[in-house]
This record gives C-alpha cells, sequence and structure tokens, in this order.
C-alpha cells in the first residue's frame, strides 16, 4: 500500500470517529440519553454544547446515542443485504437455468414496488422493534445487491478458470465462495460503501416519519423529527444530526471510492 | 518518385508501469531505434510480443497507444519532423499521409454503419477526395483487394462479410486517401492459414499497384519473409538485425535470427506399434441448444496412452467442440465415449470424481484459465487436496515437485498469475492438469497465443512430460507447423467432419484430399517467392479444372 489520497484519508478519520462515538457511547456521553437536564431547546453552552432537545434533555448526548442506534441498525442491515443478496446472486449466476429465473422474477417483482411505501406497509402490520426494522430494511434492499451480484457474477462464470474448476468437479459451494467471489468482491465492496448510506438514509426517513426507532430511544432521523417544529422558532436544534447524516454519507462514501479504486487497479492489484 | 519517405532517429519511447504493491516506475521500452524507408518500398518489423513492434509503427504516426510516451529521437515523414507537429499538425498527418490497418478489422470497424462510408470517411474529411472521388477509388480498391462484388459490398455492414474479407476492406481504407506510408499491425494473425494466404496476396499487390511504403508488423518470419523488401528483428525495444529480407531469412548473422529462422526444431520421437486406447470415441455427434445443426458429426477417433493425437482445422471447424464433448461440457447427441472400454456418462456432473480426474483439460488463454486471485501453490495444490485429499507438507512438497517438473522454481508458489509472463501462466496451466495424474490431456490451443520461442518451450516440456508420465495428449491447433512437430495421429477436421485421419507420415503425404492439400499448402513456407508460387499453382489447378 502506497500513500492514501487525502479525501480518501479524510473519510477514513471521519468514519472512523462516528464509528469510534457509536461504540463508546456510553462512555463519552456526557449525560443519560432519556435524562432530562434543562429547559426546553436552550441554546449551546459550556454545560451542553448543542444546547438541549425539545423537552430538555442534552442534545449532545441524543446525537451521540442516536448515533449508536442510526450506525447500528444501518451496518447490521448492510449485512443481512449483503449476505441474502450476494449469496443468492452468486448462486443463481452459477446454477442458472428455472432456478435463476424464478430468483430474478421474483426480485424484479419486489423492485417494482417503492421501497419506501414497502416498508412503510410492512412496518405498519409488524411491531416495531430494532430486529425487525434491521430485518425488513436489510431484505428490502437485498434486491438490489442480487441484481449487482448476479450480473458481475454471470460474467466471472463464463471465464475458463470456472470452467475449469467445474470439470474437476468442485462443488457449487467452491466455485461461488472461492472462485468467484474473490473476483466480484471489488464492485460489491463499493456498493456495500453506497448501500450503507442509503441505510442511514432509510432508517432516518424511516424514524423521522415515525415508523422507524420508537422513542424514548431515538436515531438522527427521530431527532430530526422531534426538533423539526424548532425551526419555526429560529432554533437549529434539527440541523445537527441532519449535518451528522450528511458528515457520514460523505466520509463513507470517499472510503468507498478509494477501496474501489485500489482493488480494481488492471495491474493485478488484489483486495 | 524515389527517396527517403520515412527516417526514424534514436526513437526512444517510455511508459509508466503500476507493479502491485508497489510505486509507480517510468521504464523505457523501446531504446533507440533507427531506420530508413525508401518511397514504396516494405520494412518488415518482427519480434516477440514486447519487442515494441507495433509502438514503433504506431510512433511513425506520432501517437503512442495507452500511457505511452514518445520519449526522444526523430521521426522524419516526407523531410518533416513530425514529432513536433502539434495536435492539429497530427490530426492532418494521420488517415491522410500515414494510416493504420489493425490485427483486428472486427474490432476496428463500427458495427453500425455501412462498409463504405467508413473507408471514406478519413479521406473526405482530410479533403483528399470529392465523396464521389473517394467513392470511386474505394470501389477501385475492393476490385484490386479481390473482393466479390466490388460495386456494392461497401453497403454491407461489417457483420455481413467474412474476417477475411473485413481485413481487407479495412486494408482498403489505409489505401484510400492515397497514403505515403501505410503501417499494418499484424494484419493477418487474426485469421485462418487458408484466408491469411488471400489476404497477403492482396495486401501485397495492392502495395504494388499504390507505390505506397509500408511497415509490415508480425512476429510470423515465414509471412513477413513474403511482403517485405527489408526485415529489421527487434527483441526487447532494441534492434537485433536489419537487412534484406532474402539475407535475413537464408543468412541471419544475430543468434536470436538464427534462433527464429530454425524455430520449430522440436520433434516428436517416431512411436509406432498396435496399442489399446485409453478414449474412443465412437460416432459422436453433436450440436448446442437451438441449433439444428451438427457441430461435430459422426466423429469416430482413439486416444493411446503416450502417444499425441492432433485435430487441426480451421477456426469453425468443430475442433474445440468436439473437446468439449469429451469432458462432458456439452453432451452428444449421439454416439458414445469409452474410457478404458467403459463409456464414460454424457455429462460431465453426471461422472464420477475419479472419471473427472483422468481427463484434464488446458487452455489456449493461460491468463483466463486460472483465477487471479489465487496464487500458484493454490492453483495447483487444489487439484491435490481435492483428488487426493493431500494436506500440509505433503501438498506442499507435491506442489514443489510439479513447479520443478515445469522448470519453475519453488518461490513461484506465492505469485500470483498476474506476475507471471505468458508462457510461465501456461506452464502453471500445465501443472494444475499434471497434478491430477490423468490419463488423457486435452490441450486447446495451448501454444497459439504464446511467442514462437515460448511455444517451442511448452511443446518441449509438454513431449518431455509425455514421456515421463505416459498421458495421452489430444492436442487442438490451427497450427501445421506444431502438428508436425508433436503428433503420432492427426484428424483433419473440416466442417465438423473428419476428412482424414490416421499415423502422421500418412495423413502428411500424398494423395491427398481437396481440403487437406488446401491447408497443407497454405502454411506459409520461410522463403522468399513462396507466395507466388503457391498462387500460381492454385490458378493452374483452377483452370484446369
Amino acid at each position: 500500500m502506497t500513500r492514501i489520497p487525502i479525501p480518501a484519508l479524510f473519510g477514513l478519520v471521519f468514519t472512523g470517529l462516528f464509528f469510534a462515538m457509536a461504540v463508546l457511547a456510553p462512555l463519552i456521553a456526557p449525560y443519560g440519553p432519556a435524562e432530562i437536564v434543562g429547559d426546553v431547546w436552550e441554546p449551546a453552552s459550556a454545560d451542553h454544547l448543542m444546547g438541549t432537545d425539545n423537552i430538555g434533555r442534552d442534545l449532545l448526548t441524543r446525537m451521540i446515542y442516536g448515533g449508536r442506534t442510526t450506525i447500528l441498525v444501518a451496518t447490521l442491515a448492510t449485512v443481512i443485504s449483503f449476505v441474502t443478496g450476494a449469496c443468492l446472486g452468486l448462486f443463481a449466476a452459477v446454477i442458472g437455468g428455472w432456478v435463476d429465473q424464478a430468483l430474478s422474477r421474483f426480485v424484479d417483482l419486489m423492485m417494482s414496488i417503492p421501497t419506501l411505501i414497502f416498508a412503510l406497509v410492512v412496518l405498519s402490520v409488524m411491531p416495531v422493534t430494532l430486529p425487525v426494522l434491521i430485518v425488513v430494511m436489510g431484505l428490502l434492499d437485498a434486491t438490489r445487491v442480487y441484481r449487482l451480484s448476479r450480473a458481475v457474477a454471470v460474467d466471472i462464470t463464463v471465464m475458463d478458470f470456472v470452467e475449469a474448476a467445474r470439470l474437476r468437479g468442485e462443488g457449487r459451494g467452491w466455485i461461488v465462495f472461492r472462485e468467484i467471489l474473490p473476483n466480484a468482491l471489488s464492485p460489491l465492496v463499493a456498493e456495500m460503501g453506497l448501500r450503507f448510506i442509503f441505510m442511514v438514509l432509510f432508517v432516518s426517513t424511516l424514524s423521522f416519519l415515525g415508523l422507524g426507532v420508537q422513542p424514548p430511544a431515538a436515531d438522527w432521523g427521530g431527532i430530526v423529527k422531534e426538533n423539526k417544529d424548532g425551526i419555526v422558532y429560529g432554533i437549529g436544534a434539527a440541523l445537527w444530526p441532519a449535518a451528522a447524516i450528511a458528515t457520514l454519507a460523505i466520509s463513507v462514501n470517499l472510503v468507498a471510492d478509494w477501496v474501489l479504486g485500489r482493488t480494481t487497479s488492471l495491474k493485478g492489484g488484489r483486495g | 518518385m524515389t527517396g527517403t519517405l520515412l527516417k526514424v532517429r534514436d526513437l526512444r519511447i517510455g511508459a509508466t508501469i503500476y507493479p502491485p504493491g508497489a510505486a509507480a516506475e517510468d521504464i523505457e521500452i523501446v531504446h533507440g531505434v533507427s531506420f530508413d524507408l525508401e518511397r514504396g518500398k516494405v520494412l518488415g518489423l518482427i519480434g516477440e510480443s514486447g519487442a515494441g513492434k507495433s509502438t514503433i509503427g504506431l510512433a511513425s504516426l506520432a501517437y503512442g497507444r495507452g500511457g505511452v510516451r514518445i520519449t526522444g529521437g526523430e521521426v522524419h515523414l516526407n523531410g518533416r519532423d513530425i514529432l513536433s507537429l502539434g495536435p492539429k499538425g497530427h490530426r492532418d498527418l494521420r488517415g491522410a499521409e500515414v494510416s493504420y490497418v489493425s490485427q483486428s478489422a472486427a474490432a476496428s470497424f463500427n458495427p453500425s454503419k455501412p462498409i463504405l462510408q467508413q473507408v471514406t470517411e478519413a479521406t473526405i474529411r482530410h479533403g483528399r477526395l470529392s465523396a464521389r472521388e473517394a467513392e470511386a477509388r474505394a470501389i477501385d480498391l475492393f476490385r484490386q483487394l479481390g473482393l466479390p462484388e466490388p460495386e456494392t459490398i461497401g453497403q454491407r455492414y461489417p457483420h455481413q462479410v467474412s474476417g477475411g474479407q473485413l481485413q481487407r476492406c479495412m486494408t482498403a481504407l489505409a489505401l484510400c486517401p492515397k497514403p505515403d506510408l501505410v503501417v499494418f499491425d499484424e494484419p493477418t494473425t487474426a485469421l485462418d492459414v487458408t484466408t491469411q494466404i488471400d489476404v497477403l496476396k492482396a495486401i501485397k499487390d495492392a502495395i504494388a499497384a499504390t507505390g505506397v511504403a509500408a511497415l509490415y508488423i508480425t512476429h510470423d518470419l515465414a509471412v513477413v519473409a513474403q511482403v517485405s523488401d527489408e526485415i529489421m528483428v527487434l527483441r526487447n525495444g532494441a534492434t537485433v538485425e536489419h537487412g534484406t529480407a532474402e539475407q535475413i531469412i537464408s543468412a541471419p548473422q544475430e543468434a536470436y535470427t538464427q534462433a527464429l529462422v530454425s524455430v520449430r526444431s522440436t520433434q516428436n520421437p517416431a512411436r509406432t506399434g498396435p496399442a489399446t486406447p485409453v478414449v474412443e470415441i465412437r460416432n459422436v455427434s453433436a450440436r448446442y441448444k437451438g441449433l439444428d445443426a451438427d457441430i461435430v458429426s459422426d466423429i469416430s477417433v482413439e486416444l493411446v496412452p503416450g502417444r499425441t493425437l492432433a485435430v487441426v482445422g480451421e477456426s469453425g471447424s468443430g475442433k474445440s467442440t468436439l473437446a468439449r464433448v469429451l469432458t462432458g461440457l456439452l453432451p452428444p447427441r449421439e454416439g458414445k465415449i469409452l474410457f478404458e472400454g467403459r463409456a464414460l456418462a454424457r455429462e460431465y456432473d453426471a461422472r464420477p470424481r475419479d472419471d473427472l480426474r483422468e481427463i484434464q483439460m488446458i487452455y489456449q488463454m493461460a491468463d483466463v484459465a486460472m483465477n487471479p486471485r489465487q496464487n500458484v501453490g493454490t492453483i495447483i495444490g487444489r487439484p491435490l487436496e481435492f483428488y487426493f485429499g493431500m494436506k500440509g507438507s505433503e501438498k506442499v512438497r507435491r506442489v514443489r515437485e510439479l513447479l520443478d517438473a515445469i522448470d519453475l522454481g519453488a518461490e513461484f508458489a506465492d505469485r500470483y498469475p498476474a506476475e507471471l509472463s505468458g508462457g510461465q501462466k501456461q506452464r502453471v496451466c500445465i501443472a494444475r492438469a499434471l497434478a491430477a495424474k490423468p490419463k488423457v490431456i486435452i490441450c486447446d490451443e495451448v501454444t497459439s497465443a504464446l511467442d514462437p520461442l515460448v511455444a517451442e518451450g511448452i511443446l518441449k516440456l509438454l513431449l518431455d512430460l509425455q514421456t515421463a508420465e505416459g498421458v495421452a495428449y489430444m492436442f487442438i491447433t490451427h497450427d501445421l507447423a506444431t502438428v508436425r512437430a508433436i503428433a503420432d495421429t492427426i484428424a483433419v477436421m473440416h466442417r465438423g467432419k473428419i476428412v482424414r485421419y490416421g499415423p502422421k507420415p500418412q495423413v502428411l503425404s500424398p494423395p491427398f484430399d481437396d481440403y487437406t492439400d488446401l491447408l497443407l499448402g497454405s502454411v506459409p513456407e520461410m522463403r522468399i517467392g513462396w507466395l507466388e508460387e503457391v498462387i500460381a499453382r492454385r490458378k493452374m489447378e483452377s483452370a484446369g479444372h
């Protein structure tokens, strides 16, 4: 590895900070997440660096815990979406035939329904708990990952080395995970960065609409929702989570770009 | 019009490489090459891949392909230093004074425009001729190049003509603006031998008729001997030898040129006598799904332990399909395949693991036959682990033995395919096949992507391994020189059928059937005047009929 370009470094530092904050939330947050410590919408002060929220909780604390929830939900949902989407996509490409047809048409069907509407419908009939939220988001997003990984894998399946593995008598597991997956990883990793950001936006949207993370717990979307009325009175509390979402999205994207550039080098670079 | 047209002095060309895991690095790929080209003469540039011959050819258009930079020296065309011309000057130069014919016409023509429009485009845009004159000239050139229906062939789209015809269209494209110099970059390499001969003849006649000067780039000395007045032999970006075609062919001075001229010295020992075949292919016919014609029909051949069956034919003759049938990738429609007397399952996934092990395959493109994300140790080690359950130090030892057998050192086990040369990659593929301890190895055009000297090494290795292991080879190739070198029995395929089959001496000696005669007669021989002889003989024969 040579030098890390400055945008990637920027992305790495901020992504690292956000994740560290998520992991260490109880240690670094100055107050408890649901603790009412002051007046409604107090301005920033030495005690409350970002001021207080709509019912007098410390906004910085809320932001830190909210970030934790947002990142946790987005990460787990991305993992679920990738594991299911990529596995199904790769197997569909390798098996081909009617299995591929059936899966692909089913995915087309799912993709024809707008994701947000679909999620709203599902979440309104299911109990909204964190695990349900994560699984619903993950599975809905898996359709996108399926499409991508199948497209990538179809190109790789026709390569001679895959034919050589088939002729050797290798099972599907070996072909998918040892022959195809390592060669499909670059686009998948880049896509993973992108999907993670979409997940952050998705969970924020759901929470903003009230079907995501339920109070008193909050994620960044929820904090925007709680404080949105303040904007009318010139109180910027809702802007903090918005800025956090934007910063996280951009930093993760910068990292994903860099990883993609590094691993897709035609000169035999390996990621 | 005589005098020097192209003067190249101390040409130096550099490029930036990006070695894996290391910083980018500037290297020089052509080290001070100088030559002169007279008007109306043809200079052949010959060398292996990486010799810099295409790079030098493109430098005479003042062009560097894919990040290649001309870093020093001078290129004078018509007495003008073309390297110092700006972008505007270069645009005026290319496609007008100098034009270029590439290896793959199929990749160079725009598939969605008719041929004539593309042939005349540069000429018209440069204002060399009016649209009407350009079209008339193009039709003249089509006639000169021996294309069928010269008046109307220009209305067709690139996919509506054959590969050889398209290559001739590209030559017409290059000649249309009446350039002073044409750079031919391996124009016949991608063609079958029987097609190559017509294209070569057409190019040679067109050069003579238009009086254009040409740089003819190829790796095939026998081809270049037919069309060139002078030959320059290149190696690793430097001139090895430069002389008249006559002198290079008949009295090469340098050791490297001598090696090139005398390549194909490999010869397998004569092995005769009856033997029990290990594989019998009996009356096999096969077709791809959705087609209503057989790609191969009624094929019967045998593979004998320790011997080589060469399957020869042009592209499209069905020889690779036969290999796919044998491996089980394409189940035969009729007929059967016997392995040591018992029938093999028609499809590979119905064959037991041991049957799969016994028949191994080596591919033409070693690049894509190995997983780029696995190192050599894994690539060779996997069959050991998979078929024989070898693990740990036992596997490592056997991998080392196999690397030894293919003349690579144990340190290669940690390398990735991208870090190997073309010949080394093919060697690793051979080792992977050997690792399975098969009785049959199918070699599908294994040397056709390699330079002659490297290919020679691979053939030698294959023959040595055959002697040591007693494995039967099914050697698929279009190259008759290779066949002469390694075959015990030969099957000549044409349009999916075997037209001639038997022991080598018998197949390669008269009386011939028509197709075998054509095929054998089309292999370029390394002497001047061969092309004319063949064409004259064909004319006589067709007149006689």
